[in-house]
């Protein structure tokens, strides 16, 4: 393993978050929260990373249009597929979390920030159709990254500005109280302290994932022209 | 600068001398407004609620608008990209673009909105605010679309894949615009409409200053 300093880290992190995520004392509040508000140490990282792998997508996106190389093309491309799994893990733990929270085990609410949340991941999924339909690879490169731009500026009024003017179940819309994301008077201590280190611990399993394969990609390039 | 807004007029004059010219464009998506409103009648049967009259009119906006843009798009083969790309700036023929697709989607949304009176009849209270929501979402839709053909037209499959790439992009704007066009069917004002539409606004001006940053990359080919 090269660096491995940060990979044993994110493994230790997650090996704490899934064992002493479901031990640790929490605030147990009022009859349907109780125990599930363990899945903050899921479902809110998930988020978290996977904004952060779109952000860092879209950067290496600018810095191909900027000067291109196939480097930054891989880099972008694998971590918008990483952002996408992401996506896809964070509405399951979601989901999961909903059938407690919410009510009924139905796997579909109309909540606005569902829709965005789901919105995105069509988008992205839109962005791998539009690489696949190109065949020269300089071309698919250019025209991934223009449109990985443009909707990643897409994306903030999706998830974020319009989930928060609409009525929603998530905490953060209009007819609920609180902040969408961190508000740190509403969390106990070790619900904070949880929630970060699992933010930082899955975000960087996401990176570690990322590199393994734009190592692969680059080798299989290497491989194929010599 | 003004040889620039020179270049612009003369680009929407050329779109425009080629509708009138070869009416097949203006007249095909005209005739395909009118048949979808057509089916929309027929399976509709009566004249629906408010609520259903408005959201079969924001999908009949959203297909017609792929079909208007599309078409636009398709009629210029590579010879003649080609031939504008030395003339033109990149800039100027993608404004160009947009004002003229923008054009075009103002008069289909009137056009569509008179067929939809008519034949589904008219739940409408404030007429004049949803003629204003009509033309403005119309012409925003026809700005993500007509970026989005620019990119499609350059992966060569151009209908399909605008569709595709469209639709997840342009749902947030469609809902927000179904929500400030139901304040044209009650008679109570809705709290934060005025908020809405300055994120719509705001919404197109972002489009627009992305298309203007980003077609020059696609441009170069």
């Amino acid at each position: 393993m090269r660096k491995y300093w940060w990979k044993i880290l994110a493994y230790l992190l997650l090996l704490t978050i899934c064992t002493e995520g479901f031990l640790v004392k929490v605030p147990v509040l009022d009859g349907r929260l109780q125990q599930s508000i363990r899945n903050t140490f899921f479902h809110v990282p998930m988020w978290f990373s996977m904004m952060i792998f779109y952000t860092v997508s879209v950067v290496y996106s600018l810095i191909y249009l900027y000067k291109p190389s196939h480097k930054s093309n891989d880099y972008a491309v694998e971590f918008a597929r990483i952002g996408a799994v992401y996506c896809i893990l964070g509405l399951i733990t979601g989901a999961v979390w909903a059938t407690y929270q919410w009510g009924d085990p139905s796997v579909w609410k109309s909540d606005p920030k569902l829709i965005g949340a789901a919105l995105s991941l069509l988008i992205y999924l839109a962005y791998f159709v539009l690489r696949g339909s190109i065949v020269d690879p300089d071309n698919k490169a250019k025209i991934s990254a223009v449109y990985n731009i443009f909707a990643f500026a897409m994306l903030f009024p999706t998830i974020w500005i319009l989930p928060r003017m609409a009525t929603s179940l998530h905490p953060g819309g209009q007819g609920a109280e609180g902040n969408p994301g961190l508000n740190p008077n509403d969390a106990s201590r070790n619900v904070s302290i949880f929630l970060w280190l699992g933010v930082v611990g899955w975000t960087l399993l996401g990176v570690w994932i990322t590199t393994l394969r734009v190592r692969l990609q680059l080798i299989i390039e290497k491989k194929l022209h010599g | 600068m003004s040889t620039s807004y020179k270049h612009i007029v003369t680009l929407i004059k050329k779109d425009l001398l080629l509708e009138v010219r070869q009416q097949y464009t203006f007249y095909g998506v005209l005739l395909y407004v009118a048949s979808t409103i057509f089916v929309v009648f027929q399976t509709i049967g009566g004249e629906p609620e408010g609520f259903v009259w408005n959201s079969m009119f924001w999908i009949v906006q959203l297909f017609v608008c792929v079909n208007a843009v599309a078409k636009s798009f398709l009629q210029d083969s590579k010879g003649r990209m080609l031939y504008f790309y030395s003339v033109a700036g990149a800039g100027d023929f993608i404004l160009s673009k947009i004002i003229f697709n923008a054009i075009l989607m103002a008069v289909m949304s009137l056009i569509s909105m008179l067929l939809f009176m008519a034949l589904l009849g008219n739940p409408l209270i404030h007429i004049v605010s949803f003629v204003g929501i009509s033309l403005l979402g119309g012409i925003g839709i026809s700005l993500v679309f007509t970026f989005l053909a620019a990119i499609a037209a350059k992966a060569q499959q151009q209908a399909a894949l605008m569709a595709i790439l469209g639709f997840p992009i342009i749902i947030p704007q469609l809902l927000l615009l179904s929500k400030i066009a139901k304040t044209a069917f009650d008679t109570a004002i809705q709290p934060s409409l005025w908020q809405m539409v300055m994120v719509l606004a705001g919404l197109d001006c972002l489009i627009i200053v992305l298309a203007l940053i980003l077609f020059p990359f696609l441009w170069k080919d």
